[in-house]
């Protein structure tokens, strides 16, 4: 029997965490879940397992890492779970990572597969998902997170039972707790949601150089990005950086102007569905993974798309 | 106060990952290596940080020989001292390598006091386990908040801030304690030339830790399928605009 750790939002299950279902319901056996949490109780009601597990406490109203670990381990021995399985998120990661330590095992962090198996064989991302690794975990109880958006989703529904309990917690896995929350700058379009992402990289030279990408950003009603050159020479936020340690984005058409196209950067663009590449250069590898292509200097091609923009709403 | 940093030594991959032949590592004969990026904003923090409170900082790295490139790096832009756990270039898994440091990091503080702070990176850039700097931080018995874009020491507190869904979470841990960082954090400044002088006469300890049998055991890399495409061509320099605007107008983003 396996367990599955349900992150939720609004009342709901996540995707990512009915992705992990998916590859949990893969090792075969039972599947239980546990929510943790404001909101878990109605959420456990739209997660299709055996049993949805759910702990309340008063002290789980701010996310304590630590405690959460305490919780599924102790969970985990009680229901004789083999496998635990979490989505692949930061909060996620951090407790599963805690849990590992304590029960003193193993941790695959963003599986994509599993088969079966004493040991159990699995393939996880590195690099962000420019390599991936084959590999065996050789453990009592198989620990894993489930990399985001690489597993199809089970479709919610209602679990066998709901069971809910208060889950016993020392004072020490308390001491890192979420103390206050700071809420997100209000404005703009961000490059998670945006529909548009216009990029520019080191083609685009300068800070000032940026005038254009931002033009055609605003025109598109897109967000700007940037790669990890560009914020390593201060010429933009490390917020506006897309790639393995940025932003992941998914717009409609990702637009990248004077990007060469480094396999870090590009692990932040996968979730595009469609690439264009604004480049001088005709062999740079973002010319290898674009799906369309101009030729050319960014700093005539952007502001001329601009134009065409303005000419045909006029 | 006394601050240490762990850095992970990592192939700068470029256009395309290419493998050895055993499919067991990349291949990094024409590569270069740089500090793993994540940690390249904790070796400045750490410099930051003494520059403001005053003490040392002390930079860890457990890897090959060459990785003592990495180690003068850091020093180059401020870190004060060195520690080098050398090993025979095979790769070490999470729980192997957070042991070996734990070992490091109990000896160096027998020897000249506790570490106020720890900083590892949230992940490696090549591995990417997402867990080596809390299980330093559970055998030391130390607090530990993990993914940080901000961190600010206060007295005998660490404030910390984590980005989630746009808005960022805030931690308070009593100090001693372990963070792990996110790029973002700062931003990195360039060594001066006399900073790399100054980093060649650095003190560096030199151990050789033995490695344990691995539980998550690596049988291969693979390189994923990608489409191998040829983008179409739509045109060369500004005449291509108007068929870049029938494309925005045919996915319906023109508007």
């Amino acid at each position: 029997m396996n367990l599955v750790l349900v992150e939720h939002a609004d009342g709901v299950a996540t995707d990512v965490s009915l992705q992990a279902l998916a590859l949990a319901a893969g090792l075969g056996g039972e599947v239980h879940a546990l929510l943790i949490g404001p909101g878990a109780s109605g959420a456990a009601g739209g997660v299709p397992v055996a049993v949805a597990h759910v702990a309340e406490h008063p002290a789980l109203d701010a996310f304590a890492p630590d405690a959460w670990a305490a919780i599924i381990c102790s969970l985990a021995d009680r229901i004789g779970a083999t496998a635990v399985v979490a989505p692949g998120t930061g909060p996620a990661t951090d407790a599963m990572a805690r849990a590992a330590v304590r029960v003193g095992e193993p941790l695959a962090a963003n599986v994509t597969a599993v088969t079966a198996g004493t040991p159990l064989s699995l393939t996880r991302l590195r690099w962000g998902g420019s390599l991936l690794e084959e590999a065996e975990l050789h453990a009592g109880r198989a620990l894993l997170t489930v990399a985001p958006h690489t597993v199809a989703a089970v479709v919610a529904g209602i679990p066998g039972s709901v069971e809910t309990f208060t889950p016993e917690l020392a004072d020490a896995d308390l001491v890192v707790r979420v103390r206050d929350h700071v809420a997100p700058p209000a404005g703009g379009v961000s490059l998670a949601d945006a529909k548009v992402v216009v990029t520019g990289g080191r083609g685009v030279g300068s800070a000032e150089g940026f005038a254009v990408i931002e033009e055609l950003a605003a025109l598109l009603g897109g967000a700007v990005g940037c790669s990890r050159a560009v914020t390593m020479s201060g010429w933009r936020p490390h917020t506006d950086q897309v790639g393995q340690t940025g932003n992941k984005i998914a717009p409609e058409i990702y637009i990248a102007c004077g990007v060469s196209g480094a396999t870090q950067h590009i692990a932040g663009a996968k979730g595009a569905k469609r690439i264009l590449a604004v480049n001088t250069d005709p062999e740079a590898p973002i010319m290898s993974i674009a799906d369309y292509a101009v030729v050319g200097d960014l700093h005539e091609v952007v502001p001329a798309i601009s134009a065409e923009l303005r000419r045909r709403r006029a | 106060m006394k601050v240490l940093v762990c850095v992970k030594r990592v192939p700068m991959t470029g256009g395309r990952i290419v493998l050895t032949e055993d499919a067991l590592a990349i291949e990094t004969k024409h590569l270069g290596f740089a500090v793993s990026p994540h940690e390249e904003c904790g070796v400045e923090e750490a410099v930051r940080l003494v520059e403001q409170h005053g003490g040392e900082s002390v930079v860890l790295t457990l890897g090959p020989a060459d990785a003592e490139e990495q180690l003068r790096d850091a020093m180059a832009i401020g870190i004060d001292r060195g520690i080098h756990l050398v090993t025979g270039g095979e790769e070490w898994d999470p729980e192997a390598t957070a042991g070996a440091i734990v070992d490091a990091i109990r000896a160096d503080e027998s020897a000249s006091g506790p570490f106020d702070l720890t900083f590892f990176g949230n992940e490696s850039a090549d591995s990417g386990g997402f867990q080596v700097g809390l299980r330093a931080a559970y055998a030391l018995g130390r607090p530990c908040a993990t993914g940080l874009k901000s961190v600010v020491v206060d007295g005998g507190v660490v404030r910390c801030e984590q980005e989630i869904g746009g808005g960022r979470d805030v931690y308070e841990l009593p100090l001693p304690a372990v963070v792990t960082v996110l790029e973002g954090l700062n931003l990195p400044r360039y060594p001066s030339v006399p900073g790399r002088m100054r980093a060649g006469r650095k003190p560096l300890e030199v151990t050789t830790p033995t490695r344990p049998e691995s539980r998550l055991a690596l049988a291969r890399l693979v390189v994923p399928a990608g489409e191998a495409r040829q983008a179409e061509v739509l045109g060369r320099g500004a005449d291509a605009a108007p068929a870049v605007v029938d494309l925005l107008e045919q996915i319906g983003v023109a508007s």
